[in-house]
C-alpha cells in the first residue's frame, strides 16, 4: 500500500502540470496511466504535431511540449504508474483506497482525475463472435510470438503493427494479411516488403475485405470475411490479430458515481471538485459552463485542483499563496541555488 | 447555411440548420443530435465521427478526402467505401440537403 497525498489520473499535459503545481506547494503524488509512456494523447496522437496555444510557447510538438513538462516536474521525482488503470475506488476515513489493474493499491485523501477522454484501448473486432475468442485465439496485441509457429495467422489491419507482424511472423507462420483497401498506411519500405511477400506467395494477402464472423468448436477454426458487394471467403485460421489503432474509453471511470454529462464530469470552477469529496476532474474530462478544451485551460485547472488538494492532505495547516520567483521554500522544493 | 439530415443507426433522423464553415461534426455536436461522438474534437485523430454517404451522386459531389482520412478511417467502427469524417466535412450552400447515416457505433 502506498500512501500519498494524491494520486493522478491521466500522465497527459494536464496531469503532469497539476502534479507540478502539487510540488511547488509541498505535496506528494503517484501518477498512473494506462499507457506504456508518459503524456496523453499529445504523444499517442500527435506527437509530431504542432500545437501554436500554448502561451509564450508560439509552436511547439505534442512531444515536445511533454518532454518539457516531464523537465519541468523532474526536481520533485514523482512516480509513474505505466501501462496501469485506476480500477477500484473504495472510501474509508475520509481517504479514498484505489486498486489498479496490476494490483497497485494506493491511500490517498485526493485523486485528480485528468483521464481526456478515457484510457487508450485497442479497437476490437466489430463481430459479437470474436468475444468469445477474446485473449486466446482473437488477440490485439502480441506478447509471445512463439505461440504462432507452424500455425495459420489471419492478421487485419492496413497500419504498421498489421505489416510488421505479417512480416515478422511470415517466417514461421502461414500468414494471410486481410485490409479493408488497396492502400497501406504503415511505412512504405513495409508496404513494399509486404508485396514482395505477397508476390512470391509467402503471404496471402487480402484487400477489400473486412471481417464478417469468426467460427470453431471450443476453438477457433476459421474466420470468414467480406466485401461490400457481399461476397464472402471462409480462410482457416488458429489465430486472428486484429490492428485497428486504439480508440479511447472511459472505462471504470463512469462507475464511479460522478454524474457524467456526456462522458464527462461536472466540477465546480472554484477548485475542479466534482460531486465526490477529494475527488477533482481537470482537463478535457471536465466540464463546466464555458469550459474549452484547450491544454492551457487543462493548466489552470491543476493549478486549482491542487490548491483543493491541500486542504484535505494537510487539514491542519493554512495553505499560503507563494510566487516561485519570491519563495525560498519553493525554490528549495525545485533544487534551485542561487 | 445548410440544411443536414443525419440518420441514426436505429433509423431516427434529425435535421439541423448548420452555418457555412461549421463541420458536419460540430452541427450534430451543437444541435445534441446523438450518434457522433468527436472525442478528439476535430482534429482528425480519433475517428469517431464516422458517417456513410448512402447516396452515390452526394458522396462525389463532396470535397475529396485529404491525406490521413483515409488512414483514420482504417480504424473506424466498419469503415467502407461510403465513409467520411463527418469533422472533415465544412458545411457550404453547397452542402444543402446532405444525408449522413450514422454507424451502429462510434467506438
Amino acid at each position: 500500500m502506498i500512501k500519498t497525498d494524491v494520486v493522478i489520473i491521466g500522465a497527459g499535459p494536464t496531469g503532469l502540470f497539476c502534479a507540478h503545481q502539487l510540488g511547488i506547494i509541498g505535496l506528494k503524488c503517484e501518477i498512473v496511466d494506462n499507457l506504456d509512456k508518459i503524456g496523453g494523447q499529445c504523444i499517442e496522437l500527435y506527437p509530431d504535431k504542432p500545437i501554436y496555444d500554448i502561451p509564450a510557447v508560439p509552436k511547439c510538438t505534442g512531444e515536445e511540449l511533454t518532454n518539457n513538462l516531464i523537465e519541468q516536474i523532474k526536481p520533485f521525482n514523482f512516480n509513474f504508474h505505466l501501462s496501469d488503470r485506476v480500477q477500484e475506488l473504495k472510501n474509508k476515513n475520509n481517504k479514498w483506497l484505489v486498486k489498479t489493474l496490476n494490483g497497485k493499491e494506493f491511500e490517498t485523501p485526493n485523486i485528480v482525475i485528468a483521464g481526456g477522454v478515457g484510457s487508450f484501448e485497442p479497437r476490437k473486432f466489430p463481430t459479437k463472435s470474436a468475444e468469445k475468442y477474446d485473449g486466446k485465439s482473437v488477440l490485439y496485441s502480441i506478447k509471445d510470438k512463439t505461440i504462432f509457429k507452424d500455425k495459420s495467422v489471419v492478421i487485419f489491419g492496413g497500419g504498421d503493427s498489421a505489416l510488421d507482424w505479417a512480416i515478422e511472423l511470415s517466417n514461421s507462420s502461414k500468414v494471410t494479411l486481410v485490409h479493408r483497401r488497396d492502400e497501406f498506411r504503415g511505412a512504405p519500405a513495409s508496404v513494399q516488403k509486404i508485396k514482395e511477400l505477397s508476390d512470391n506467395k509467402t503471404i496471402d494477402l487480402i484487400t477489400k475485405y473486412s471481417i464478417k464472423d469468426v467460427k470453431g468448436n471450443g476453438s477457433l477454426e476459421s474466420v470468414e470475411i467480406k466485401n461490400e458487394s457481399g461476397e464472402s471467403k471462409v480462410i482457416k485460421a488458429d489465430y486472428v490479430l486484429g490492428f485497428f489503432g486504439l480508440i479511447m474509453q472511459l472505462g471504470p471511470i463512469a462507475e464511479w458515481g460522478l454524474n457524467l454529462d456526456k462522458k464527462t464530469i461536472p466540477v465546480n470552477t472554484e477548485n475542479f471538485e466534482t460531486n465526490k469529496k477529494g475527488i477533482f476532474a481537470i482537463g478535457d474530462i471536465c466540464t463546466y459552463p464555458g469550459k474549452l478544451k484547450l491544454i492551457l485551460s487543462g493548466f489552470h485547472e491543476g493549478a486549482l485542483a491542487a490548491r483543493g488538494c491541500f486542504k484535505y492532505a494537510r487539514p491542519d495547516e493554512k495553505y499560503r499563496f507563494e510566487f516561485t520567483t519570491a519563495s525560498s521554500t519553493i525554490k528549495d522544493r525545485l533544487g534551485v541555488k542561487e | 447555411m445548410a440544411k443536414i439530415k443525419y440518420i441514426e443507426f436505429n433509423g431516427t433522423e434529425h435535421e439541423a440548420d448548420v452555418a457555412n464553415g461549421l463541420s458536419v461534426m460540430e452541427g450534430a455536436i451543437q444541435n445534441d443530435i446523438p450518434g457522433i461522438d468527436a472525442d478528439c474534437g476535430g482534429g482528425m485523430s480519433c475517428a469517431t465521427c464516422h458517417v456513410y454517404i448512402n447516396d452515390d451522386e452526394w458522396f462525389k459531389k463532396l470535397p475529396e478526402k485529404e491525406m490521413g482520412e483515409d488512414d483514420m478511417l482504417d480504424q473506424a467502427f466498419e469503415p467502407k467505401s461510403n465513409s467520411r469524417l463527418s469533422c472533415q466535412l465544412i458545411v457550404s450552400d453547397d452542402l444543402d440537403g446532405l444525408t449522413v447515416h450514422m454507424p451502429e457505433k462510434q467506438v
